[in-house]
């Protein structure tokens, strides 16, 4: 019990005096959430519009006044053709564009349907599509409030071609209804920056211990092998921890990201990974001898796939088939799954219980593999 | 337990096709100063791996302390002391936070570990570095410090892996006076080193060529049987046979 006490102390000691990598650890969390938080977003603001208004009367200046209304278009042009509109899209100073037919409001009047072309810069399909369904979002609270007969957006099949086909959708986002990337990345990135914490940390202190030679003082003490892992990596299970509190907490306060669901839960099952990354760490310090060595290794087993693999960005739905079947060995995957089912949806273990068992499965035989793959010999 | 500290038998340690130790068979009396000499790479390191637990032998065996060192090697890690040729303590912690590591993990009990760190303390003249980075300390008392700290837990066998290696004349004197201490108080040491004027301050000595024994006895007898002046000479000429 001494032992592993001083054990615990010393490792804590390391890590307070290394002030560079601890400024790094403290900041990783931090910077990440802003970083994931402003620079990869899937959701549409300020998006740039042009206007293709051949002929404007009442209806035409009422939708624009819907669009500038709206926050989220910024009109950038009021065109009388469509000959400019490539020269906008080319420079990149339009992003998506809506055409009225002409005579907008007298074919309502008369009957007959008035159309609106919806053209989007689909260079990055993902915008491309999420545009255009803001632009039908628009239209379609136009004519919520204003019913008319004879009037519906035109939304193209693809968002390359122009087709003309009549729809009238109603979308609800469920669970993450402002649509806010926020919502998808955060529990996401708590996978990610407990990878870095726990797995690379972990691979990266015991390494070094063998880089030093301090390793071969520990093996002919009478220590036993659990004591000297538990010394090593306990101190970490406590980083990550405060590593989730930090992005949870900046999650709230920045992006205003809802935890729906139990929070001791969410740390449970947070738990519940960090021992998953730690064993990873183990596994990868047990069969490198340099941290360099180890740093690439945990690059490569972990924290790549964590980032795309777990469908934490791409969604696995959308991956090969081959690479969705790889994605059930992810512990990640298991974890966002769980994360965002408990933050967003706010569903407990009862839905939970199976994502639970598998991530509690890999734990339990990462946890046995890897001490033991940890000799007290050197062969 | 037998009258001997260290007790090996035809002991041999291969890596694959390579022999690092070669049926080596000789032992070490309670309370020696036993020298392991050699050029890098005959296999002293090898060998003292063997004995302290840390490596398997291929073949033959040893016993440390009565302790068989393929079988018990928990018991003989109880006993025996150890200084790699790697620095061995943390250079980040202070001078206490050294010694207080060891010594909770040899379950020293807490007040009989204040005594002994303030005796070692004032032995070493370090009272006032005690809570210095041990990282500021010169090579040569880091060097002494880690042998103070593998004698911490009055181990019955310590061995120093090239404990000199680097440090200057005087330090390296200062260093033997300690050997000599820990051997009066009845330790055995098991020391190895290339410099074979240390070979002269061992009871006996063993030169290792190419993983084996190549001279074996004191030192005083070895240079008379041979018939050299001293043990430089004599390794000498059994480096240049083997070669």
């Amino acid at each position: 019990m001494n032992a592993l006490l001083g054990l615990l102390l010393k490792e804590t000691r390391h890590i307070l005096r290394d002030r560079r990598t601890l400024a790094v650890l403290i900041l990783l969390p931090i910077v990440q959430v802003i970083l994931f938080g402003y620079s990869i977003r899937t959701d549409v603001k300020d998006v740039r519009l042009a206007v293709v208004d051949p002929a404007p009367d009442a209806t035409t200046l009422a939708i624009r006044d819907r669009f500038n209304a709206s926050g989220t278009f910024k009109t950038v042009a009021v065109l009388r053709s469509e000959a400019e509109l490539d020269a906008l899209f080319q420079r990149d100073a339009a992003q998506v564009a809506i055409e009225f037919a002409p005579r907008f409001a007298d074919r309502i009047a008369h009957g007959e349907p008035a159309q609106i072309l919806v053209i989007t810069d689909a260079t990055e399909p993902n915008s491309g599509t999420g545009r255009l369904n803001y632009v039908n979002a628009v239209v379609q609270g136009y004519l919520a409030d204003s019913p008319m007969s004879g009037m519906s957006s035109v939304v193209p099949t693809s968002p390359t071609s122009r087709g003309r086909i009549r729809i009238e959708s109603r979308v609800r986002a469920r669970f993450n209804p402002t649509l806010e990337s926020a919502n998808l990345f955060v529990p996401g990135l708590m996978a990610f920056v407990l990878t870095i914490v726990s797995a690379l940390m972990t691979a990266l202190s015991l390494t070094r211990e063998k880089e030093t030679g301090t390793m071969e003082a520990l093996l002919v003490s009478p220590l036993r092998p659990a004591q000297i892992i538990v010394g090593k990596v306990a101190p970490y299970v406590v980083i990550g921890f405060i590593s989730v509190a930090a992005v949870l907490i900046e999650a709230r306060l920045v992006f205003h990201v809802p935890i729906e669901g139990s929070l001791p839960l969410l740390l449970g099952e947070g738990l519940l990974y960090i021992l998953v990354a730690l064993s990873i760490g183990i596994l990868i310090s047990a069969r490198t001898s340099s941290q360099r060595v180890a740093m690439l290794a945990a690059i490569l087993a972990t924290m790549l796939p964590t980032l795309l693999l777990s469908g934490f960005i791409f969604p696995i739905e959308s991956m090969p088939e081959a690479l969705q079947v790889v994605s059930n060995i992810m512990p990640a995957r298991w974890f966002v799954l769980i994360a965002r089912g408990i933050m967003l949806k706010g569903i407990g273990i009862a839905y939970l219980w199976r994502e639970t068992l598998i991530l509690g499965a890999m734990a339990l035989v990462l946890l046995v593999v890897s001490t033991r793959s940890f000799h007290v010999r050197l062969d | 337990m037998s009258e001997l500290a260290i007790e090996a038998k035809d002991l041999t340690r291969t890596f694959g096709a390579f022999t690092a130790v070669d049926h080596i068979t000789f032992d070490v009396k309670p309370g020696e100063v036993f020298g392991f000499l050699g050029a890098n790479g005959a296999g002293k390191t090898t060998a003292i791996r063997i004995l302290t637990g840390l490596l398997r032998p291929s073949s033959g065996s040893a016993k440390v302390a009565g302790f068989d060192v393929a079988t018990q090697s928990e018991s003989i890690k109880q006993v025996i002391g150890y200084m790699s040729q790697r620095f061995s303590l943390y250079d980040d912690l202070t001078v206490r936070e050294n010694i207080q590591l060891y010594g909770g993990i040899y379950d020293i009990p807490r007040d009989e570990l204040r005594d002994r760190i303030e005796r070692l303390l004032d032995r070493l003249a370090l009272s006032k570095a005690a809570d210095d980075a041990v990282r500021s300390l010169p090579l040569g008392w880091k060097q002494k410090l880690a042998f103070s700290v593998a004698l911490l837990h009055n181990p019955k066998v310590v061995f120093l892996d090239e404990p000199t290696g680097g440090v200057d004349p005087i330090v390296r004197r200062q260093f033997w006076e300690m050997i000599y201490d820990a051997a009066h108080a009845g330790t055995t040491v098991l020391v190895t080193t290339h410099y074979m004027d240390e070979a002269e301050y061992c009871n006996r000595i063993t030169i290792m060529v190419a993983g084996k024994i190549a001279a074996y006895g004191t030192p005083a007898d070895l240079k008379r049987d041979a018939g050299v002046k001293s043990v430089d000479d004599l390794f000498v000429r059994l480096a240049r046979s083997a070669a």
